[in-house]
């Protein structure tokens, strides 16, 4: 029985034998990814989870030509690098970051968009598990309103995080970026045609992938894909994407699954209010209007 | 080709690389003993969809002539296969011993 | 050979010309930015073939150039003051990775108070950091550093970044007549950049990789070493170059007048003229006095300094330089080669420039007066002794 999806990418294991938690989405994100872009692709990799699950001097878990750059650096690094192979002569490679949440929405966003504004070839790939988990699950700026991290405690007062999660993916459209887009690995196939085209297409591509982690969601590890799933379905999160100055939604669930259910299952969001999920659930509602109104429907 | 284990695992002074650059997949050690729970493949109902292998964190499952197989070396139990696959062929058991 | 008449930075510029970086990642900062501005300028005009990157900031100048390096490619940037103090984190992991990068600074007083002017309490923050640090004292030196520092920089016993800095202003924008050698002669001088400290298609590999406790200290030993090989290299590169271009320098320290000198005035940078002016002067008064102009703070010249003092009877440090609390950095320096040759031979450390505040003829006369008169043994140069150390 043949898997399209399988079939469509290499049989090799780029990252393998790596020390990340039982579960991992982020890699997940990192291992999918890399078995679209092939032996040719460099990747960079700041200080964070993936690069200290992977790099581990003798243990060293990419086959295919990989880097840590400093955690503010790994746009900057992309770059020096897509340029120091091309003065050298190279054509046939792929330039790909993976960086966290922190390490794109936080630390590295000034080089982030340094790079997209001088229109660099290289891939950015954000996996997004929505806190800094590496060092044990802080706030980050991809941390959506409500969670629990530890540090921001739900207590009495303050009920986790009170800020809304900072939008990446038009953060980055706004800079006229040639290709971007929103995925999950909770569809995978979605986030793998999206990595394919991007690696096809000329200039600063971004990919925001959502990579549940199990130890900061506070969720079983076999539930990551799942609960990847459920944050599209339930609308808290939405695959588009951003090309040729024009934003396209591409699934669009004709009715929401239970977002109270999706937050409830979770550890970090357990101690919400009922007033704290209409609160979430309306914020999903108004976001869902704007891209109603913004966004294209299509594959 | 895929990051494999290695013979060599200590390395003396001299064999420290003079710069942090060195061969890529070079693995000294295995995952096995994160496991509490392994998945166990049932090869009469395995029908290879390969969803298992698509979805797997640790790129563990391969499927040969139709059925999954898993390298228990490198898996870490997180029961991921055994949740996505949706023809009931993986099911988790306790680790013994 | 050509001559024309340039300023520090753009003598610096002809060198970088000369030794063809694959990538130069450049931003603006005072008293730099006319570095790359002319840079920017040879690739524009087809002279020299590079990737020119409009890097956001000096974090990612630094960055930039160690992706470059780390695809094998020859990589330049340049900096100064804060930009050097916010690309801190990168200068450690150029050194660590053992990335032959090149980095021009322009020498340049350290906020607060903002100033814009010359001193040396940037670069010699960062003696740490793991770079070879030259200090350049005009601009035939500086061009002349430029084309010097690759080829020392990436000899395979030395790999490890260079920072050569030029004094902000009084170096930078200061006009003098400077040689041009030919790019011919350059070429020769110079090979290219061959490593395998890079990433490679044939044989993969993982860089810039976490080494546990086991190993982290090997690295760091051989990263020392490597440091400390450079000495070695930059005197068969001086050898190499006075060869071809016939330009003689005279490796980590250059003396003057030391050989029978009872009073040494150690310095750096540009201000070394005006010392050696004066140093004539006290000879015409009696004193036998004589000059030390550190070339390069790293690899430290230990054995040269100890050497060059043996017979002193007194010597004075002076730097654009205060570590807080402490002494100039450079004092702290010299003291310790002495120490290690067991040598005990009174010093001063005179504290002046900061801000780029004149230090004129008079005031290194007063030093080396002091010296006979005994001084306290840290002074700020017009405000006096602040006791410390006494």
């Amino acid at each position: 029985m043949a898997n399209k999806t399988a079939e469509s990418i290499s049989r090799e294991e780029f990252f393998y034998g790596h020390k990340a938690c039982a579960g991992c989405g982020g890699s997940l994100a990192v291992r999918a990814a890399l078995k679209v872009l092939g032996q040719n692709a460099v990747s960079v990799l700041p200080a964070g989870c993936m690069s200290a699950v992977g790099f581990n001097f003798p243990q060293l878990c990419f086959s295919n030509n990989s880097i840590i750059s400093t955690f503010a650096g790994t746009a900057s690094m992309l770059t020096g690098i897509e340029a120091g192979l091309r003065a050298k002569g190279y054509t046939d490679f792929t330039a790909v970051g993976f960086a966290g949440d922190g390490g794109t929405a936080d630390i590295g966003i000034q080089a982030l968009s340094g790079a997209i504004d001088r229109g660099d070839n290289i891939i950015y790939i954000c996996y997004d598990n929505e806190a800094y988990m590496n060092t044990g699950i802080q706030k980050s700026g991809l941390t959506p309103f409500g969670a629990r991290t530890t540090t921001t405690p739900a207590g009495q007062n303050i009920h986790g995080n009170i800020r809304e999660k900072k939008n990446m993916f038009e953060i980055v459209a706004a800079h006229g970026i040639p290709y971007a887009a929103t995925a999950s690995i909770g569809y995978l196939p979605d986030f793998i045609e999206k990595v394919r085209k991007a690696s096809q297409i000329k200039g600063t591509k971004y990919i925001h992938v959502i990579a549940p982690c199990p130890t900061g969601w506070g969720i079983a590890p076999d539930e990551t894909v799942e609960i990847a799933k459920e944050v599209v379905d339930s609308g808290l999160w939405y695959l588009a994407e951003y090309e040729n100055g024009r934003f396209i939604l591409n699934r669009k669930p004709k009715q929401f699954t239970d977002a109270a259910a999706y937050l409830r299952k979770q550890g970090r969001f357990r101690h919400l209010s009922d007033e704290d999920i209409a609160h979430v659930i309306e914020s999903r509602d108004r976001k869902w209007e704007y891209i109603n109104q913004n966004f294209t429907y299509g594959g | 080709m895929k990051p494999y284990l290695r013979e060599k695992t200590a390395f003396s002074f001299d064999e420290v690389p003079e710069n942090t650059s060195f061969e890529a997949g070079y693995l000294v050690s295995v995952n096995s003993g994160w496991r509490s729970i392994r998945p166990v493949i049932d090869a009469a109902k395995c029908i290879g969809c390969e969803q298992c292998y698509l979805y797997c964190p640790d790129g563990v499952i391969s499927v040969r002539d139709g059925k999954a197989e898993i390298d228990y070396d490198f898996c870490k139990g997180c029961g991921i296969c055994a949740k996505i696959c949706k023809i009931g062929a993986i099911r988790m058991e306790a680790e013994r011993g | 050979m050509s001559k024309r008449f340039l300023s520090g930075n753009e003598a610096f510029a002809e060198g970088i010309r000369l030794a063809k970086p694959d990538v130069i990642s450049a931003y603006p900062i005072t008293p730099q930015t006319i570095v790359v501005e002319r840079l920017s300028e040879m690739v524009e005009d087809g002279s020299l073939q590079s990737e020119f990157i409009h890097v956001e900031s000096e974090h990612s100048a630094l960055s930039c150039a160690i992706g470059a390096s780390a695809a094998g490619a020859r990589a330049f940037t340049a900096t100064s003051s804060q930009g050097l103090l916010y690309m801190a984190e990168c200068l450690y992991y150029a050194s660590g990775g053992r990335f032959p990068i090149v980095m021009m600074n322009a020498d340049r007083s350290t906020a607060l108070p903002w100033n814009i002017y010359g001193d040396q309490r940037d670069s010699l923050s960062q003696l740490d950091s793991g770079w070879i640090q030259a200090y350049a004292e005009n601009a035939q030196e500086s061009l002349d550093l430029a084309l010097m520092s690759y080829r020392i920089a990436e000899h395979p016993d030395v790999s490890t970044p260079f920072m050569v800095n030029l004094d902000g202003f009084v170096l930078t924008h200061t006009y003098e007549t400077v040689e041009i050698p030919e790019s011919e002669q350059a070429a020769r001088f110079l090979p290219a950049y061959e490593t395998e400290n890079r990433v490679d298609f044939e044989n993969p590999k993982n860089l810039a990789f976490s080494a546990g406790p086991d190993h982290n200290y090997i690295f760091k030993y051989k990263a020392h070493r490597g440091l400390l090989a450079a000495a070695d290299v930059i005197a068969e590169t001086e050898r190499e170059f006075a060869e071809i271009f016939g330009r003689k320098y005279s490796g980590l320290i250059e003396q003057y007048r030391t050989e029978d000198a009872d009073l040494i005035l150690i310095t750096l940078g540009s201000i070394a003229g005006l010392c050696r002016e004066s140093a004539d002067r006290m000879r015409m008064q009696g004193i036998r006095a004589g000059v030390i102009r550190i070339r390069y703070m790293r690899p430290f010249p230990n054995a040269e300094i100890a050497e060059a003092l043996r017979n002193a009877k007194a010597f004075a440090v002076l730097e654009k330089d205060i570590s807080f609390g402490n002494e100039g950095t450079v004092f702290t320096n010299v003291n310790s080669a002495l120490q290690k040759a067991g040598l005990n031979i009174p010093g001063q450390n005179y504290i002046g420039g900061l801000g780029g505040r004149n230090i004129s003829a008079g005031n290194i006369e007063a030093i080396f007066r002091g010296l006979v008169s005994g001084a306290p043994r840290v002074s700020f140069i017009g405000i006096g002794g602040d006791g410390s150390g006494e």
